[in-house]
């Protein structure tokens, strides 16, 4: 929406807002400290470290595989991805020595896709539902939350957590897929692509929603780039960048990744990074993850009882190489729902990590906050965050 | 019709314009510049500015403390690593900035690329590098009155922040590092010595 009032031109009394910590719109614990003239804001400070727990630190004090459950902690609504992140991270550093070279089996390649995009889904699901209830509209987050639900079920069959899931293990993964776990995932994708259809027609081609975020707070592709936007937040304003398919990891180079961008798709009203383009984008990207799931369960070779197996197993034995792993560092990125989750390892050859170092989405999507809100609507900053789905325990590790 | 550059041509043309560049390898062969703190603000806008270069995207911006790492001779310094990425050509680049322990200061590049003005103020925080030139460098995660870098090898554990213990009367992890007010171990016949919980 555009307006004719700017801050310059109203100079009025200012009001000082605190907006947080515990607000819900703020999606954890994030504060703002806003400054509005009238109905527009004037500045917007983000104070993060509420929910900072020191997990870098707790890296350098636990061995190589102890790390993989606070890695959950980092981003719970991703937590596979997640798991997946720092342990292609110790991957790469085992490979770039022969000695220590580790070859995750091709059957645990295939489960890593299927369980990091059906996360996907449910991650994504939550920011488009948790976005159109900070609006007003509550019945979206329902719909997305028992969808979500039904991966969560699968999920607990398959490791016997809901949320945190510790199953990506360096060298491959905790468990072999369950019986039935197949047609179970494929029963799940049929209706969900219904009830996505249903999804749409209720919120995405709502004009009332669609109006409230269309031109709101867009950001130019060269903004996006200069402030580290990565992610959903990056191409919605356009930028053809993904990581699954520019530098792939795992599998990912096997599988046709298709990277849907923003297009200003709110129409008459709508710009290129506006907040209804980040929304869409998500929901493209969840078209996207479904398909790759079909594709990984295709390439999904038989199981065999040899769980070390290349083809079949499902986890390498990496046990001695953590022992001893190589002296030296590595930078790996893999695209997380909210962005690039990167990580930077420094080893010094012993069985605890020298540094860990995550770098996180959400973190670098808050940098631009302050420039953004400056100009808006107070009713416009929700909107904003939610249109970032940002999650606070990523921010403040 | 890729125009990325592997990394030794990417050397080649940031040495011919700042010869006191260096070409360096990590223990397991990922490679990287070495750059002098004072030259950081011209090498950083020659890689974003530069057409064969187009370094636009500053990826991650992090750092390490080298004192426990083993070296020969031992290092003295932080090592401040910036991972560059660029969207134009596809390339990479890790430069690396050391700034030594006891003074630790680095020419802040948030002018170049915005989002350093956020990497720079986590750098600061957990490690206690000064980025000069930074437009607001203040802590991020920690509390503004928090004392020392928790990232740092010889962090001492706080025994209570602002008057508020950390451990209950009696209760210590075994393996921590000692603590200011720590008494000296303790005879093993006498009973378990409560360690004095004081406030900061």
């Amino acid at each position: 929406m555009s307006t004719d009032v700017t801050v310059e031109t109203l100079g009025g009394e200012r009001m000082k807002l605190n907006m947080g910590p515990h607000h819900p719109a703020t999606h954890g614990v994030l504060r703002l400290m806003v400054e509005t003239d009238g109905e527009i804001v004037a500045k917007a400070v983000p104070d993060h470290g509420f929910l900072h727990r020191s997990i870098e630190k707790i890296g350098e004090c636990v061995e190589w595989p102890m790390f993989v459950p606070y890695t959950d902690r980092i981003d719970y609504v991703c937590a596979m991805n997640a798991n997946l992140a720092y342990c292609v991270a110790v991957e790469k550093l085992l490979n770039t020595d022969p000695a220590t070279a580790v070859q995750v089996p091709l059957r645990a390649e295939c489960i890593r896709i299927i369980v990091a995009e059906l996360n996907r889904i449910s991650s994504h699901l939550v920011a488009v539902g948790a976005m159109s209830m900070d609006l007003g509209a509550y019945t979206p987050f329902l719909h997305g939350i028992a969808q979500r639900e039904t991966v969560n079920d699968i999920f607990e069959k398959l490791c016997g957590q809901r949320l945190t899931y510790n199953f990506v293990t360096i060298g491959g993964v905790a468990f072999d897929l369950h019986k039935g776990a197949e047609a179970e995932i494929t029963a799940f994708l049929d209706a969900f692509e219904k009830e996505m259809i249903r999804f749409n027609k209720l919120i995405t081609a709502n004009t009332i929603f669609r109006d409230r975020c269309a031109g709101v707070a867009a950001i130019s592709a060269a903004d996006a780039v200069a402030y580290g936007l990565v992610g959903p937040n990056l191409r919605g304003s356009g930028v053809d960048w993904d990581i699954r398919r520019d530098e792939p990891y795992g599998i990912y180079d096997r599988l046709a990744v298709r990277v849907p961008v923003g297009q200003g798709f709110a129409g008459r009203n709508g710009r290129v990074g506006d907040c209804y383009d980040r929304f869409v984008v998500r929901l493209l990207e969840i078209n996207e993850s479904v398909r790759l799931v079909r594709e990984a369960l295709k390439m999904l070779p038989a199981p065999v009882e040899k769980k070390t197996d290349a083809t079949g197993g499902y986890q390498a034995d990496v046990a001695k190489q953590l022992r001893k792993p190589p002296k030296g560092e590595v930078r790996v990125r893999t695209e997380a729902p909210r962005g690039e989750m990167g990580y930077v390892i420094v080893s010094d050859g012993s069985k605890t990590p020298y540094r860990v170092r995550c770098r996180t989405g959400s973190f670098t999507a808050c940098s631009i906050f302050q420039k953004l809100m400056r100009g808006i609507f107070m009713a416009d900053i929700v909107t904003v965050i939610g249109s970032f789905d940002i999650v606070v325990p990523e921010i403040d590790r | 019709m890729s125009t990325a550059l592997a990394f030794a041509a990417i050397a080649e043309q940031v040495k011919s314009a700042h010869p006191s560049v260096e070409a360096r390898e990590s223990d397991n062969r990922q490679p990287w510049l070495l750059v002098p703190a004072a030259d950081l603000p011209a090498v950083a806008r020659l890689l974003r500015d530069a057409p064969a270069l187009r370094f636009d995207s500053l990826a991650d911006l992090t750092g390490w403390d080298l004192a426990k790492f083993p070296a020969t001779p031992p290092s003295t310094d932080i090592a401040v690593a910036y991972y560059l990425h660029s969207l134009a050509h596809r390339h990479h680049l890790t430069l690396k900035v050391m700034a030594p322990r006891d003074a630790a200061q680095v020419p802040s590049v948030s002018g170049v690329w915005a989002v350093a003005n956020y990497f720079e103020r986590e750098v600061y925080d957990l490690l206690g590098v000064a980025f000069t030139g930074h437009p607001n460098l203040k802590r991020i995660m920690c509390p503004d009155d928090w004392i020392g870098h928790p990232l740092r090898k010889d962090y001492v554990y706080p025994q209570a922040y602002n008057g508020i213990a950390h451990l209950r009367d009696g209760q210590h992890f075994e393996d921590a590092p000692p603590r200011v007010g720590d008494p000296p171990p303790a005879p093993a016949a006498a009973a378990p010595a409560k360690p004095p919980v004081k406030s900061a």
